[in-house]
């Protein structure tokens, strides 16, 4: 028997129609965990690198996570991955929620769909009970509203549903994917929407087995309680009314212009007003005691929720105030786009005009005030009408098919994604690294375990290492205790910082549990609930396999140098792996070209980032070292470390 | 006979449905408590308590697993409460062939609450213990009720009496007429 997970994934083509349950290789389970990492794995083995993200050859696999199911707290994430036609590299993303456990209680670790149905369709599982439905009575939906109306069609209000919004419908490459009031975003709503499928429904009612239950649900008991009473975990930033750190540091309108001065008192009196007049509560996901989602009713306007920066981006990006992200949040979820992206992609479009690189004859009926304009162009993209065609490609697809200089504007982009709107003065070293080579594309989804800054005395470091239960290693201790000033710090320690902010994400998206319990929120306290000191032994008691720290900081490696090796073989090389130009004022090329190769050595990559022969074998994947010397991308003297 | 006043513990868990925040622990911890052997397997389908969720109308109502009823409702009260419109069946924790709540979802045979009453006890039902946002509280009241004299029946009582309830006294008293003639 298998523990924690089901040991089964569904095979669904939808070109064909068919539907299989196939039973999984528990091998797998050991080396790759679950979640994006065996999605990785089927990625490497099943779709060929040359395939086009539009191909039916693309899979999209929704996975759980190992632990989903169990008794572990806040354990809901659900993984889903791709191949995204905006970078053409795997895309990651996630969703909080009921999906993932619900999937696991109908007896499924993952979905994994290829093909394309000839017209909408949405796939409905009862348990065994798997059906490909016609949904061309949802086109045009909202996503919420999808699953609203699933849930009355299949008269089961325990129904989960994942869907996709007119912006997937339309292939827009910022679309999401949405369940409730969580939203699944860099890139795989798009492919959703290309496979024709608009909805997901899952619901089961089976037996979830665990290896050691009566220890497990007793270390759960014990988190979930600290959980609960802990202020050093869950999203802060639904009850901290204070927003002057994203408001006065991050930039505004296209990532172009900071206001450091922004935030006032008489300010945070009046946006806390407009949020408690118009907030029905706050929500949690599944078997998690954080209420990280405020629920916001605003008159006029679809219910939305929303939890961290994401309150902030429609207003600062049209440089207005809280209130028009209210208003526009709402309308945005239903057509399901991501909150990130899309008010850049928006703002980017207002700069090309104001530019002269884009004419008032592009926005034919185009309001003149911000408000109006952003509405406006919100139902452009997601129509894919007249400019909204192009700019629906996201900003740096845009620039290049409206040329004309415009490919200037793109300048907050990293391998064509846009990033967070951050412009500082001087170079991060640990960032740099973060942003030029990660691989799940947002800061948010890599940093987050070693603290941002260092404490000004040494006696706050002292007790602040004193409590810092969440350390991997040592040596951590030390690196902060001795870390006076922020620039301060090796680059083989930052190596190891970077390596262990990674490392935790890296284990959450595999085990499905969330980044504000565990990899995101240690940066911010370091009081986290998850850690490598108590995960492993979690592991252990569910699944029944023999875990410790040290194979799972492997398992980490592994998983870290697949979706490597997945992204190496569709083209990822050294010159992609640059922050935005203009991220840092102040810039030091041949510093950062230095650092880079550091890291790269560092993780047993060769001076391309391509993990060389012996790194593949030590971390059990041969088959892949095998397969990127056949396609020659790595040769035999390129095999040693850099 | 006694008769007089005795008092008894009443069980309860109040319930705030403006403190639930839908993350149905409470589903996943009595699955638990209650599978075969203790905690051996997770199912919140087979829960006695499911939080009646509609995101779309904001209502989030923890329901607790109430008597076994054959046959649904021939009618529902909607309430409108605070502005928000609630079916009767929000509130209502039978186990009820209208949906699937409280069912144990491989046999069908009815699942109801028993408060986590095990020896030794526990301090507080396992559903109240993991909410984290005190949505669920348990309280422990005790009510003083009139004992009414209770008179001991025999089996032969117990027996005619559910006899007259169906056939009526003179049917009954007839058929027994008949009985002992025929015996004599």
């Amino acid at each position: 028997m298998r523990y924690a997970e089901t040991g089964f994934s569904l095979e669904i083509d939808l070109s064909r129609g068919s539907i299989e349950k196939v039973a999984t290789d528990a091998r797998d389970t050991a080396l790759y965990l679950g979640g994006q990492g065996i999605a990785a794995k089927i990625l490497f083995e099943r779709v060929p690198p040359g395939t086009d993200p539009f191909s039916p050859d693309n899979l999209l696999i929704f996975s759980t996570g190992l632990l989903h199911g169990t008794p572990a707290p806040a354990a809901n994430r659900t993984v889903v991955n791709t191949f995204s036609p905006q970078t053409n590299l795997m895309s990651h993303s996630l969703f909080g929620g009921f999906f993932g456990p619900e999937l696991k209680y109908a007896g499924y670790d993952r979905i994994i769909i290829r093909g394309k149905a000839p017209d909408l369709v949405y796939l409905y599982i009862h348990n065994d009970k798997v059906e490909i439905r016609d949904a061309t009575h949802l086109r045009g939906k909202g996503t919420t509203e999808t699953g609203d109306l699933l849930k009355r069609e299949l008269k089961d209000q325990k129904v989960q549903v994942a869907a996709i919004g007119l912006a997937g419908e339309n292939r827009v490459y910022m679309a999401s994917i949405d369940h409730n009031h969580a939203s699944a975003a860099r890139g795989v709503g798009v492919i959703m929407g290309d496979k024709r499928l608009k909805a997901i429904a899952v619901r089961g009612t089976k037996d979830l087995n665990l290896a050691r239950p009566a220890e497990l649900f007793d270390v759960c008991q014990r988190i979930h309680k600290k959980m609960a009473e802990s202020s050093g975990c869950g999203d802060w930033m639904a009850v901290d009314e204070d927003d002057s750190f994203h408001h006065n540091h991050f930039a505004w309108g296209n990532a172009r212009t900071r206001i450091k001065n922004y935030w006032s008192k008489e300010l945070q009196e009046r946006w806390t007003k407009w949020k408690y007049d118009h907030m029905d509560r706050q929500t949690g996901c599944y078997n998690c005691p954080k209420k990280c989602r405020n629920v916001i009713k605003w008159p006029g306007r679809p219910r939305f929720g929303y939890k961290c920066f994401g309150k902030d981006t429609y207003h600062m990006a049209a440089f207005l105030e809280l209130d028009f992200s209210y208003e526009i949040l709402g309308v945005a979820q239903e057509y399901g786009v991501d909150s990130y992206s899309t008010p850049q992609v928006i703002a980017f479009a207002l700069e090309l005009l104001e530019a002269g690189i884009l004419t008032d004859k592009d926005f034919p009926g185009m309001p003149a005030d911000s408000k109006g304009r952003f509405f406006y162009l919100l139902e452009k993209i997601v129509r894919r009408e007249g400019i909204g065609d192009i700019l629906a490609d996201s900003v740096s697809h845009a620039a290049r098919r409206i040329g004309n200089g415009a490919e200037k504007y793109d300048h907050n982009t990293t391998k064509k994604f846009e990033q967070l709107p951050i412009k500082l003065g001087k170079l991060n070293p640990a960032y740099f690294l973060m942003i030029a080579t990660g691989e799940k594309m947002s800061i948010t989804q890599i940093e987050g375990s070693f603290p941002q800054d260092p404490l000004p005395t040494r006696e706050q470091r002292e007790e602040f290492v004193g409590k810092w239960e969440a350390v991997p290693d040592e040596k951590f201790k030390k690196y902060f205790l001795e870390w006076e000033k922020r620039s301060d710090m090796s680059d083989e320690r930052t190596c190891d910082i970077v390596d262990w902010n990674e490392a935790m994400h890296y284990i959450d998206d595999s085990i499905g549990t969330c980044g504000f319990v565990s990899s995101f929120r240690g940066q911010f306290g370091g009081d986290v609930p998850y850690h490598m000191n108590n995960i492993p032994r979690i592991i252990s008691l569910a699944t029944g396999i023999e875990m410790d720290k040290e194979k799972l900081w492997k398992a980490f490696q592994r998983i870290r140098t697949l979706v490597r090796a997945v992204n190496v073989r569709r083209g990822l090389r050294r010159k992609d792996e640059r922050p935005p130009e203009d991220h840092w004022a102040i810039r030091d090329e041949k510093y950062e070209q230095e650092l880079l190769s550091k890291y790269y050595a560092f993780k047993g990559w060769n001076r391309e980032g391509i993990p060389t022969r012996q790194t593949l074998e030590r971390l059990d994947m041969g088959y892949v070292a095998d397969d990127l010397e056949q396609r020659g991308i790595l040769s035999a003297d390129e095999s040693m470390p850099a | 006979m006694k008769s007089g006043r005795t008092t008894r513990i009443v069980k309860e868990i109040k319930v705030d449905i403006n403190q639930c925040t839908g993350c149905r622990a409470c589903e996943m911890a009595c699955s638990a408590y209650h599978a075969h052997p203790r905690y051996s397997s997770v199912n919140p389908a087979k829960s006695r308590i499911r939080v009646v969720a509609d995101e779309l109308n904001d209502e989030y109502v923890p329901i607790r697993a109430g008597d076994y009823t054959p046959s649904e409702c021939n009618g529902r009260h909607i309430y409108t409460i605070n502005g928000k419109e609630y079916s009767e069946c929000s509130f209502c924790g039978a186990s009820c062939p209208s949906r699937d709540y409280f069912v144990e979802p491989d046999s069908g045979l009815p699942l109801k609450c028993d408060m986590c009453e095990s020896v030794p006890p526990l301090a507080e039902p396992m559903c109240v213990q993991v909410c984290g946002t005190d949505a669920l509280t348990y309280v422990e009241r005790e009510v003083e009720r009139e004992e009414t004299p209770q008179i001991k029946r025999g089996q032969i009582e117990i027996g005619l009496e559910s006899l007259v309830n169906q056939h009526g006294i003179q049917a009954v008293i007839e058929s027994l007429n008949q009985m002992s003639k025929a015996r004599k």
